[in-house]
Parts: structure tokens; C-alpha cells; sequence
């Protein structure tokens, strides 16, 4: 087999959930803080996953104390411990950035009830 | 002995243990066996011959096979002398990748890629004339000095061959050796296409620097 190829797919994370950008998640980092490192969450609406494979990314968006502020993360870096997808959202866009031009009601996302 | 020869493989990019992100060349290295110790009394100099991939029945001359077989290695299609970092190696010594750790800095050869006969863009990285508003020169080289001179002035660039020149970059790090693989992974490109040699030695910058950090 490729050497590359198995490299790459050496690196990738079992059981990264599936989700859609619209919808919100919940990203488990690991951060070092004073020598320490602990596990930050950070919960937004997904506004854009890009790449494939190992560089895999994704850009989360929330509102905090007023001001937008977006993270991107490296879906399969060991820093990102986990990932929990909550709400569903309706959108019909691949890449949520009109969501920084919206603000308050207007940056609402549709949610998908679920099935029965 | 942090010297080792191998084949270039490609790039790519891995997640290093501290949550990096980092472009990598992968190198195909070794199993390497120390083909010919040559010694200052006998030679005139100290080095060491690694040896390579493997070779042909057929292609080996009998000159060759005896040549091997006085060192009891294995005839080797690549054979290539060190001459730093030969502290204590014996011929018949094997070489592999776990020689090399992570951090470790490394100086790696190669031939780089062939461009044929390239004009002064490519090679010397000249701007170029305008693309259009009538501009009759696009990527011709224009002026070449002085003409008051009579001559050309030597080692002015010109367009001509470019590439398969034999190529050092100095100090790159070693990002991950896997001995069960044979592969080791070094930060950032690394001259030459894929499939070449590479010779990968260790870094002659490396420990100065740091000695200057302490």
C-alpha cells in the first residue's frame, strides 16, 4: 500500500461524529494554561468544514457577552479531544459566513426536529 | 551515527505529539550496511560508505562482487561516503531510522528536479515585463547590464539549465522515525522528485546552534 496513504489514514480519529454545518456542537480542546493543561469547551453553530482527511477543519461560531467570536478547529489534532453535536440545524448553504453580517434574531438557524 | 541514505518518497503532513500541525517529507531510508570503512592510513581520509538498495545479480561486475564481498556486505545499488559523524562504525554495521529521534537536525542532499532550459523567471526569479497596455516584453530578460563595458559581465543571469543540480538544505528537523516502517519524516520539502536518493546526514549547523542557546 501507498506509503503516504497509510500515514495519512494512520492519523485520522475513529469516531468523529457526523454532522452538517448549521448544526451545533460542542468542541472538547486541550489547552495549557499556566503549565497546566486542562479541557476547554467551546459550543457554537458550525459555519464551515473544510479539507478532507487528516487536515480536516471546521469553523465554529458563537455569540459571547455580545461580540461573534469564531474558532477553528482541527477535527482530527489530539488537541481536539472530542466532539458532541447537539442541535440540527436547517440551512441551505454549504458556508454559513452571512451569519457575521446577522445579528440577533436575524442569526437564527432553523432546527430539524427529530425523527420519530 | 546519525547518516543515513534513502529514497524520497513524497509529502505530506502529520500532527506532531504537541498538537502541531506540520508539512512533512517522507523518506523511504535504510536499511543502510556500512559497505567500506576508509581510514586516514590507508585512504588518506576518514569516511564512512553506506550502501543503498539492492542490485541486480546481473549487474554486478565481478569487480564489484569482489569489492563487497572483501567488506562482507551485500552489493548495494547506491553508495555514498560520510564523512562527519563516523565515531566507532564498522563495516558490515547495519544503519537504520532508529538512529534518528524526533528534534533531532538534520542536513539532507539531494539532485533537484530538472527544469531543462529555463528563462530568467523561473530561474533567477526576474519580475517580467507587463502583460498588456501594448508592453512588447512579457518574460524576456531585457536589460543585461552595462554596454559601455565591451563584455558580459561574468556570472550575470542568463536563461539556460536549470535544475539537477546537486542540492544541501541544511538544518531540518526530524519530525518522526519509524523503524518499523523505515520511514523518516523530516520537516519541510527536501530537494529532488520523488523516487530519488536522498542522502540525509547530520546537521553540521545544528550543534553550534546549539551551543549558542546555552
Amino acid at each position: 500500500m501507498n506509503v503516504i496513504d497509510a500515514l495519512n489514514r494512520d492519523q485520522l480519529k475513529d469516531g468523529v461524529p457526523q454532522f452538517r454545518t448549521g448544526d451545533t456542537v460542542k468542541v472538547y480542546s486541550k489547552v495549557v494554561e499556566g503549565g497546566k493543561e486542562r479541557v476547554q469547551m467551546f459550543e457554537g453553530v458550525v459555519v464551515v468544514r473544510k479539507g478532507g482527511g487528516a487536515g480536516a477543519s471546521i469553523t465554529v461560531r458563537r455569540v459571547a457577552h455580545g461580540v461573534g467570536v469564531e474558532k477553528t478547529f482541527l477535527v482530527h489534532s489530539p488537541r481536539v479531544e472530542r466532539i458532541e453535536v447537539g442541535k440540527r440545524g436547517i440551512v441551505r448553504r454549504s458556508r454559513l459566513y452571512y451569519l457575521s453580517e446577522k445579528i440577533g434574531k436575524a442569526a437564527r438557524i432553523r432546527e430539524k426536529k427529530a425523527a420519530k | 551515527m546519525k547518516n543515513i541514505l534513502g529514497r524520497k518518497v513524497g509529502m505530506t503532513s502529520v500532527f506532531t505529539d504537541d498538537g502541531r500541525y506540520v508539512p512533512v517529507t517522507v523518506i523511504e531510508a535504510g536499511p543502510c550496511t556500512v559497505v567500506e570503512r576508509r581510514t586516514k592510513e590507508k585512504h588518506g581520509y576518514e569516511a564512512v560508505a553506506l550502501g543503498f538498495g539492492s542490485l541486480a545479480k546481473s549487474r554486478v561486475t565481478r569487480a564489484l562482487a569482489g569489492h563487497f564481498k572483501k567488506q562482507g556486505a551485500e552489493p548495494a545499488r547506491f553508495v555514498r561516503e560520510f564523512r562527519t559523524d563516523i565515531d566507532g562504525a564498522q563495516a558490515g554495521q547495519t544503519v537504520t531510522v532508529a538512529e534518528f529521534a524526533p528534534g533531532d537536525r538534520v542536513d539532507v542532499v539531494g539532485v533537484s528536479k530538472g527544469h531543462g532550459f529555463s528563462g530568467g523567471i523561473k530561474r533567477h526569479n526576474f519580475s517580467g515585463g507587463g502583460a498588456s497596455h501594448g508592453s512588447m516584453i512579457h518574460r524576456q530578460p531585457a536589460s543585461n547590464g552595462d554596454t559601455n563595458a565591451g563584455r558580459t559581465t561574468k556570472g550575470s543571469r542568463r536563461p539556460g539549465h536549470y535544475g539537477v543540480d546537486r542540492t544541501t538544505l541544511q538544518n531540518l528537523e526530524v519530525v518522526r522515525a519509524d523503524a518499523d516502517r523505515n520511514l523518516l519524516l523530516v520537516r519541510g520539502p527536501v530537494p529532488g522528485p520523488k523516487n530519488a536518493l536522498v542522502i540525509v546526514r547530520k546537521s553540521v549547523k545544528a550543534p553550534k546552534a546549539a551551543a549558542e542557546a546555552k
